[in-house]
């Protein structure tokens, strides 16, 4: 009994490693400038879109370079369209904003790429391993493409991490999170800033969308991943890079957890039409963090003055 | 000329106090209602009715519901599909189980039954604020979605998982025409907004209004959160119900779970944005633009003669759309109420330069 259940939630961590990725281009972009971006959804699947539709005509290496360089022109345009001419505005106004530019986004790519299911093919190893066979009968069944994607995402978060607290440009950052006008008033460009973050987290969008498109094939419910990272965002906090790592793993074992232990429960108790528990129960047990911690696990403290 | 209140003198606090202040305004609403039972009913045809009357009217319903909540209390919500399918699915049943019931009773008590729910989910905004809040409501919004579909009891053990309205009928009147849906919806969303108009000038609304400007100060002159929060939570999610039980029997007729998923919710939040926020008329004018700008999207195409594809046309449809909110936000972030107000500062002292 206890081999599947903990092969379910090795299971379970890995995909949360991948809510991880995508709910750390929303936290890049929050502690930066304030606005709770929804498109990063919408990000993620563009740039898996035209990651797939240009490797199709030339090699990956190229193909990952340009998608690089057309994931910073689409921070450029967003900077530079949406959010320059709503500064000052409140954090709705900028929120719907963004709802407006995952609408545009979502529209868009596809126009432009196409809406069908298209593969990415990173080369990586697609046969499961098995672990730990000399403890459990059978071992462990781990897939991994998951475990590289898992490394890599530890990659990104020690790299932004070094970029965060040792660079100037990362101490910039900081300080424009902290307090826009006085950054601004020492002299620190807030529009390079902003488009310097809205950069990194399409990039960190495109790493997202090269793992998701890898493992589930490019195609627009890619956005909808951007749901399931609402929750780890509210778990770790909306301004902490280690809280959405670790509310994304919390997130993604418990919910496949749920899935198998609670869903039968619940199926039997209340004669349920099937289980699929996993949509809502990201949300609920992040609002039961949220209940002793109203700020997430590694979120700011929220001090209030009037 | 035509807008210019000199000569009004008001000689009581009531005169003084009333919802429309300046005569041009009562005639101008009274025109428009009178239009809406009396003259629409001439001259719109079929498609007029179903398609684009009856939508933006109980769109509006949830719209000015939403903005109870958002607009005037400052709690941002996400989950208004799921308390609208609260009231569709709490309509049926009702309707279903109690066939005896006159039909407003019924969809009276399927706004309770959402505003049951409503306030239980409304509980953890005495705790988390702001976005966190928002995100916290799509918990709503996600778990009442899966509980339709899950728990075979709301649909009636359905094999499919859709459920169908009845026929009803208004003490022996059949509602069955477009023409008669609509004027049934019309009398009930002048009703309704008529009492949100005077909840927001009233003391519960001055106290939705303090906790949204900053919900501390509030507190401290004497303004309990837990009330102020909780009723807005409690009548916001009322006139949500209405508006997803009249949208289930009215516009639907047959629904499943779907059609109150997460797009819904930010269909109706799309309306109080472009709207215009803490605004029953920008409820109306945002449910107007919502409904109408997909439908003329939609015709735009065939109109100018370009032949595209289904697809084509509904990705540009999104394309354009969300273009269109960035745009409306940029040029106006206080929304359609808003352009309207000025309009009517200006039209003071048309054509007159001061």
């Amino acid at each position: 009994m206890l081999g599947p259940i903990l092969e379910t939630f090795i299971g379970g961590l890995l995909t949360g490693v991948l809510y991880s990725l995508v709910a750390l281009g929303f936290v890049l972009i929050f502690k930066a400038s304030g606005v709770f971006n929804f498109a990063q959804g919408a990000m993620v699947l563009f740039a898996a879109l035209s990651l797939a539709r240009l490797s199709e005509v030339m090699p990956l290496y190229i193909a990952l370079p340009l998608t690089v360089v057309i994931m910073v022109a689409l921070a450029y345009a967003i900077e530079f369209l949406v959010l320059r001419p709503l500064i000052n505005q409140e954090g709705i106004i900028l929120f719907m904003a963004t709802l407006g530019v995952a609408n545009f986004l979502d529209g868009f790519g596809q126009t432009v790429w196409g809406s069908d299911i298209y593969k990415i093919d990173l080369g990586m190893p697609k046969n499961p391993i098995f672990i730990f066979e000399s403890v459990f009968p059978g071992g462990l069944l781990i897939d991994p493409s998951e475990l590289i994607a898992a490394v890599i995402c530890a990659v990104l978060v020690v790299v932004l991490a070094i970029f965060f607290q040792v660079t100037r440009v990362g101490r910039a950052l900081r300080a424009v999170a902290d307090d826009h006008q006085a950054a601004q008033s020492v002299g620190i460009p807030l529009n390079q800033i902003w488009l310097l973050v809205w950069a990194v987290a399409g990039i960190v969008a495109l790493v997202a969308g090269m793992m998701w498109g890898a493992k589930l094939g490019v195609q627009f419910s890619i956005a909808l991943v951007a749901l399931k990272a609402l929750p780890v965002l509210i778990l770790g906090g909306f301004t902490s890079i280690p809280g959405a790592i670790i509310g994304g793993l919390i997130i993604g074992a418990g919910e496949k957890l749920a899935e198998v232990i609670l869903g039968p429960v619940l199926v039997r108790a209340f004669d349920l039409a099937g289980g699929g528990i996993e949509n809502w129960f990201a949300y609920v047990l992040a609002l039961m963090f949220l209940l002793v911690r109203p700020q997430g696990l590694f979120g700011e403290k929220i001090i209030e003055r009037v | 000329m035509l807008y210019r209140e000199a000569g009004q003198f008001k000689t009581t606090y009531n005169a003084d106090q009333a919802i429309f202040p300046i005569s041009q305004d009562r005639w101008f609403v009274t025109i428009v209602v009178l239009f809406a039972f009396l003259g629409m009913p001439l001259v719109a045809g079929q498609y007029l009715f179903t398609e684009v009357l009856i939508p933006v009217l109980i769109l509006a319903i949830a719209a000015i519901g939403l903005n109870i909540l958002t607009g005037y209390c400052g709690q941002l919500s996400l989950g208004t599909g799921g308390f609208m399918a609260v009231g569709a699915y709490a309509a049926y049943n009702l309707a279903l189980r109690l066939p005896e019931l006159n039909i407003i009773v019924v969809f009276l008590l399927a706004g309770v039954m959402a505003m049951l729910v409503g306030l239980l989910f409304g509980l953890p905004s005495l705790r988390i604020k702001g976005f966190y809040l928002a995100v916290a409501t799509l918990a709503s919004q996600f778990f009442l979605e899966w509980a339709f579909a899950r728990v075979k009891w709301f649909t009636n053990y359905a094999p499919s998982g859709s459920v169908a309205a009845g026929k009803i009928d208004l003490f022996g009147f059949p509602i069955e025409t477009p023409m008669q849906k609509y004027l049934f919806v019309l009398s009930l969303v002048v009703v309704f907004a008529m009492v949100a108009k005077n909840l927001v000038r009233s003391r519960i609304g001055r106290m939705w209004m303090a906790t949204r400007d900053m919900d501390i100060a509030a507190e401290i002159i004497g303004i309990r959160p837990l009330t102020a929060k909780l009723s807005a939570f409690a009548i916001s999610s009322f006139y949500i119900g209405v508006a997803g039980a009249l949208w289930g029997f009215l516009r639907l007729g047959a629904w499943e779970p779907l059609a109150f998923d997460i797009n819904r919710s930010f269909q109706v939040l799309f309306m109080i944005i472009i709207g215009g926020l803490g605004s029953i008329l920008g409820s109306f004018l945002g449910a107007a633009f919502i409904v109408l700008t997909p439908i003329f999207l939609n015709q735009l195409p065939s109109i100018l003669g370009i032949p595209l594809s289904t697809a084509a046309i509904s990705h540009i449809e999104f394309m354009v759309f969300g273009a269109l909110i960035v745009f409306f936000l940029i040029i106006e972030p206080h929304g359609l109420a808003r352009l309207w107000a000025i309009g009517k500062e200006k039209l003071r002292l048309w054509p007159f330069p001061y």
